[in-house]
């Protein structure tokens, strides 16, 4: 008969890795890959974030020569690449990795193997392309890329082959996240969480990673199409051979368009996560959300032409797309009004969380008009292209995901630390983000509606576009202190933040029933919910500490987890989970010098990754030795 | 949490400096057109078309928005409360399904029909008899009259009140023809042929820039429409049918041979001359196009000689590299090309 | 209490094995997961195929080539689907137990796709003689699809060699059969993409 404390032990001793920097490598932890995400994208949004201040410095004024048109183009693409790629999903993955185990009552995702893996491709893929500045050659194609520009004939240079090789690298890390997370939520919940049980963020991620399955491989088949144009002859793009340059921005825009949505349904699902604790009640209209979160990705699938209203195409099918992407503005405008009815209906707590997820509503709001002004083609046919549409954009965007990621890190920092942040610095950070936000792009609706084009390193004077490119230029470095602060603000409170304890906001979910930092197993009993807010049902603590002490409550083993039912989350059966390894690593590697390879035109170098990655999933799917024995 | 005294709820404090701001810009943009190729200072059919459908939008977005904001800040005014005790009651869905739901599929349907009637409107006019060829460079603009038999580079010269089939295409990369005063952008795609019109309702020279990113000089390839009354370009018309002027003047005699004897002629036209080259753009009436390289510098005396001799310094990166001539050459080189009008 | 009272240790094989289906397993679902993605990847390059062709007709394929021949293909199509067969004989015979069964199967299906490769490079050989992947768009579209299959097919035939070595060193038999499953359901996978590529590549033009 072991009792609660030896069995507490017990699950601590399995569950922990070992110290040191062996285990810094082979981590399986979706609670430390979860952290590497989130600083590892940060590191990615800095440097971004440098890319953006150097264009607004150079643009502050008319017929600057500060940066040449060479380099303004390196910058200006690898800001957009840095910011989608590299910061805004893999920093939504890291909060996703580190939370929606807990939040269902999990002790790790699905696949910790495959976890880790998708992390060490992303630090290397990021690597790989921001490498590109060493050679001075970073991509220059704009984000987008468009052909015939990225093609063999009008840039041979490798700049454009750290853009297709590196993303084509990338892809892998992303697509692996997106099954990770599926599985993991159909597969992993606690007993009782039956579907309209499950929390909101959950269910974000859930429909963000279907996106994610669907969105990719149209990028993957663009970017394999193109270096195969580039680098072996192929005429996909060539429209001398037959090919057609339009072709890839079907491609691109079938992928590009649901990746907005791949970007921006995590952050609203953060906010859906933040409104309930700071209203004091549950979430109005749970059910409503749920369908429009389903709603939007799917509808984000049939939009993408309205990207491309000016390339010539037939009205008919114009009219169409124009009212598909009218159409998913419904499902937006569901999530806004269920956020502001459960505010109405409830009480506001203004912390600083609650502080960014109200500075999200005001900008998202206002970028979400925007957008569908975009959705009218003959108002797209003039206005796209031009600043209007960088002010749009970064509405959403900025809007709609900064801000939300700005309040998570509030909110569940002090989860991940367990300290929480400094009130009085967050609420400046927040007004300096805020303000320095909109005096950076609100001025670009305006030169845009002044005929300024967008992607230009530079302008002429007398057009009328100097005093708001200099306001924009003014508001960067306001937006930058304003991130100095937030980080100021961690960094302090690593050191000298109160102690958050577990539950600091009076949560509703269960990461809020773990200690703060929570154990390396999560849970040690088996948590069973009864609904949508677990934390807010009666005496909910005290029965799951009780469940400690019963054994119908554990799991025989100690390093399992409990797989249940996908639609009511009965229980299936226990689980065993793997061990931290190293094999992972090896395998990222191996695709490294693969995919390095292949960049550099080695193609006898990038062979031998080929054997180093089938060794290493040939270790990965080998039985451990356990299992042969039974 | 202590209850203090409730703040300013931030919201209001914007809701104002938006409408300040909005306000402000209406002043602006009604006011700055003047000089800044504007979208919302029409001078033709497409551009007002879409102009009025851009006051619609933006009227019925500031409605929305004003109401957003005003429930957001009526939340935060309303019951500020502390951590502890949760509300518990139900309900509260009809507003999301009112104003998430009913008012935004009535009123989007709405642009819908104004948008798909206003695209309409967008189409070529039936009888438009004047065609205007557009081929995009990097980083110039071709321009050809192919039934009046004219080769010209960076202006089109329209006449007012008539609207003016465009075909573009391109040579390279994807350029897109954009002048905002006067109508939508249009892409130039190589491999495909599109078609827009322009018309201007008044005289003027009318600005307009590459809108698709088309690499390193994208952001000095402007383009000017002139709309002149019919009788003036007719005469605009007659002139540019004819070769170049014969150089009268000794100098410009003398500049007329530097050309073709430099390697202006490899990559120039100029009509009546042995410079026949098609790499850039055709000279034959440089003297009276009112820019160099495309938008990048006025057509001065002093411009052009600097753009004679390097190029790069103005435009970084164009094909044309810097010329080695002597300055007697130059001087009549710029004499030759000031007098072909 | 009635669903905190329900025992959740880890049951035995026995146990399992006596059990209806205990529900899907994760890896079930990975791999569901992962043809998905590589399903979605196939339609984008064949949408791709037939979005170039219409833009080309009437003539396609284009330059002057032929449109491919039928004989070779539905014979390499004849092999490879019914490689699927002993496929289903492996999966289904180790779920009953029977390893013989899934060495068998197994080996079969090797056979008979590596044989499907192995005419594919022949058809090739043929093929390159008459255009190649540089010489339009059509044999860019025809050997970048045809080819990113071949590698499929290729990954597919490691994978059976890669449980077959397993099934030799006895790691599988009732209950423990998931990567069986999952190898075979990319074998179908496999199999179902060159139907795909069958109707538009090969007989299409030929409509």
């Amino acid at each position: 008969m072991t009792t609660v404390a030896e069995r507490t032990q017990r699950l601590a001793e399995s569950w922990e890795e070992a110290p040191g920097l062996a285990s810094w490598f082979k981590t399986v932890d979706h609670k430390k890959i979860g952290r590497r995400y989130i600083w590892t994208a940060s590191v990615f949004f800095a440097a971004a974030g440098f890319e953006a201040l150097a264009l607004r410095t150079q643009l502050a004024r008319p017929d600057q020569t500060l940066i040449g048109p060479g380099a303004y183009n390196q910058l200006f693409t690898m800001h957009g690449t840095t910011m989608i790629f590299l910061f805004a999903t893999p920093m939504l993955f890291g909060f996703g990795n580190y939370f929606v185990p807990l939040m269902l009552g999990a002790r790790d995702m699905a696949f910790p193997r495959l976890n880790a893996f998708g992390y060490w491709v992303f630090l290397f893929a990021g690597l790989l392309m921001n490498a590109s500045f060493l050679f001075g050659q970073a991509p220059n194609g704009g984000w987008f890329n468009y052909v015939p520009l990225t093609g063999p004939e009008y840039t041979p240079e490798v700049n454009i082959g750290f853009y297709t090789v590196g993303l084509l690298f990338l892809g892998i890390s992303t697509t692996a996240g997106a099954i990770n997370f599926i599985v993991t939520t159909f597969k992993l919940r606690a007993p009782g969480m039956s579907l309209n049980r499950i929390p909101l963020f959950v269910w974000a991620v859930l429909a963000t990673a279907f996106a994610v399955v669907f969105a990719l491989p149209a990028l993957n088949a663009d970017n394999a199409m193109l270096l195969l144009d580039r680098k072996f002859g192929f005429h996909f793009f060539d429209p001398a051979a037959g090919g057609d340059p339009v072709l890839w921005q079907h491609l691109f825009w079938l992928f590009g368009h649901p990746d907005v949505y791949i970007i921006v349904l995590p952050a609203l699902g953060i906010v859906s996560a933040i409104v309930p604790v700071f209203s004091r009640r549950p979430m109005v209209g749970y059910f409503w959300l749920v369908l429009a979160n389903v709603a939007t990705a799917v509808i984000s699938f049939g939009v993408w032409v309205h990207h491309m209203f000016a390339v010539g195409l037939p009205q008919l099918s114009m009219s169409f797309f124009s009212a598909a992407s009218l159409l998913i503005t419904i499902p937006g405008g569901i999530q806004i009004f269920a956020w502001v009815a459960t505010m109405l209906r409830g009480r506001v707590v203004l912390a600083t969380p609650m502080l960014f997820v109200v500075g999200f509503l005001i900008s998202f709001v206002a970028g979400g008009l925007t957008g569908v002004m975009f959705g009218v083609v003959p108002f797209d046919q003039q206005i796209t292209d031009s600043y209007f549409v960088v002010a749009h954009f970064h509405y959403v965007l900025f809007g709609g995901a900064v801000f939300p990621i700005l309040a998570a890190v509030y909110y569940w920092m002090p989860k991940i630390t367990g300290r929480l942040l400094d009130e009085r610095l967050g609420k400046l950070s927040f007004w300096l983000i805020f303000g320095g936000f909109n005096l950076l792009f609100f001025p670009m609706h305006v030169s845009g509606l002044l005929g300024m084009p967008r992607r230009v390193y530079t302008f002429l004077p007398g057009l009328g576009w100097e005093g708001w490119n200099l306001a924009s230029s003014i508001g960067a470095y306001v937006v930058a202190a304003g991130f100095l602060a937030t980080l100021g603000n961690l960094l302090w409170s690593l050191r000298r933040g109160r102690p958050a304890g577990d539950d600091p906001w009076g949560g509703d979910s269960l990461e809020w029933a773990t200690s703060s930092p929570p154990p390396p197993y999560n849970f040690a009993a088996v948590p069973v919910v009864h609904s949508a807010y677990p934390l807010w049902e009666d005496r909910f603590r005290e029965r799951l500490d009780t469940a400690q002490g019963s054994p119908g409550r554990q799991l025989a083993g100690d390093h399992e987890v409990l797989r249940t039912s996908e639609l009511d989350a009965e229980p299936e059966r226990a689980i065993e989970m793997p061990e931290e390894t190293v094999v992972p690593l090896v395998v990222a590697l191996g695709f490294l010098v693969a995919f390095g390879g292949l960049l550099a035109g080695w193609y006898l170098v990038a062979a031998l990754g080929v054997p180093v990655v089938l060794a290493g999933l040939a270790a990965w799917a080998w039985p451990r030795r356990e299992e042969v024995a039974r | 949490m202590s209850r203090r005294h409730p703040r300013r709820p931030p919201a209001g404090r914007w809701r104002w400096a938006v409408l300040v701001a909005g306000g402000g810009l209406a002043a602006q943009l009604g006011g700055c057109g003047r000089t800044s190729p504007s979208p919302l200072d029409p001078h033709g059919p497409g551009a007002e078309r879409v102009a009025g459908l851009w006051w619609l939008l933006f009227w019925i977005s500031a409605v929305v928005f004003v109401v957003v904001s005003l429930l957001v800040a009526a939340a935060l005014v309303r019951r500020r409360g502390d951590r502890d005790t949760l509300v518990r009651r139900g309900g509260g869905e009809l507003l999301i399904v009112v104003g998430g739901v009913v008012v935004p599929a009535i009123v989007l349907t709405a642009v819908y029909v104004v948008g798909l009637r206003d695209l309409r409107a967008l189409t070529v006019p039936r009888g438009t008899d004047l065609t205007v060829e557009v081929i995009g460079h990097d980083w110039w603009w071709e321009v050809r009259y192919p039934r009046e038999g004219i080769v010209s580079a960076n202006e089109i010269h329209v006449p007012v009140g008539r609207p003016v089939r465009l075909v573009l295409t391109s040579k390279d990369v994807i350029h897109s023809f954009w002048v905002p005063q006067l109508t939508v952008k249009t892409d130039l795609i190589p491999g495909h042929t599109n078609t827009t019109w322009i018309q201007a309702s008044s005289p003027g020279a009318y600005r307009g820039q590459c809108a698709e990113y088309c690499g390193l000089q994208h952001a000095k390839m402007a383009i000017l429409v002139v709309a002149e009354p019919p009788d003036a370009w007719a005469g605009w018309l007659a002139a540019e049918r004819r070769p170049a002027a014969a150089a009268t003047d000794p100098t410009a005699a003398r500049g007329r041979l530097a050309l073709e004897r430099n390697s202006c002629a490899a990559c120039h036209t100029v009509r009546g001359t042995a410079a026949t080259g098609t790499v850039g753009p055709d000279l034959t009436h440089f003297g009276g196009r009112r820019t160099i390289g495309a938008g990048a510098l006025p057509n001065t005396r002093g411009n052009l000689g600097g753009w004679i001799v390097n190029s790069q310094t103005v435009k970084p990166g164009n094909k044309m590299p810097p010329q080695p001539l002597t300055p007697e050459e130059l001087q009549d080189l710029l004499a030759y090309l000031e007098s072909l009008n | 209490m009635t669903a905190d009272a329900r025992a959740v240790t880890a049951p035995t094989a026995e146990e399992v094995a006596a059990e209806v289906p205990a529900g899907r397993p994760t890896g079930w679902w990975g791999m569901v997961m992962f043809i998905t993605t590589e399903a979605t990847l196939f339609a984008a390059l064949v949408a791709s195929y037939f979005y170039l062709r219409f833009q080309s007709t009437p003539e396609w394929p284009l330059g002057g080539i032929k449109a491919p021949e039928l004989s070779l293909p539905l014979v390499m199509s004849a092999i490879l689907l019914s490689s699927s067969g002993p496929m289903v004989l492996a999966d289904r015979g180790i779920r009953a137990g029977h390893v013989g069964r899934l060495r068998l199967g197994l080996a079969a299906t090797f056979v008979l796709g590596a044989t499907f490769l192995g005419l594919q490079g022949y058809e090739y050989t043929i093929k390159l003689k008459e255009f190649t992947p540089t010489t339009n768009v059509y044999g860019s579209l025809f050997f970048a699809i045809t080819g990113f299959h071949g590698m499929h097919v290729m990954v597919g035939l490691l994978l059976i060699l890669f449980v077959q070595v397993r099934a030799w060193l006895g790691h599988f038999g009732r209950g423990r059969h998931l990567h069986v499953q999952t190898t075979a359901m990319y074998w179908h996978f496999v199999d179902a993409v060159w139907v795909v590529i069958m109707l538009s590549l090969y007989i299409g033009p030929h409509l």
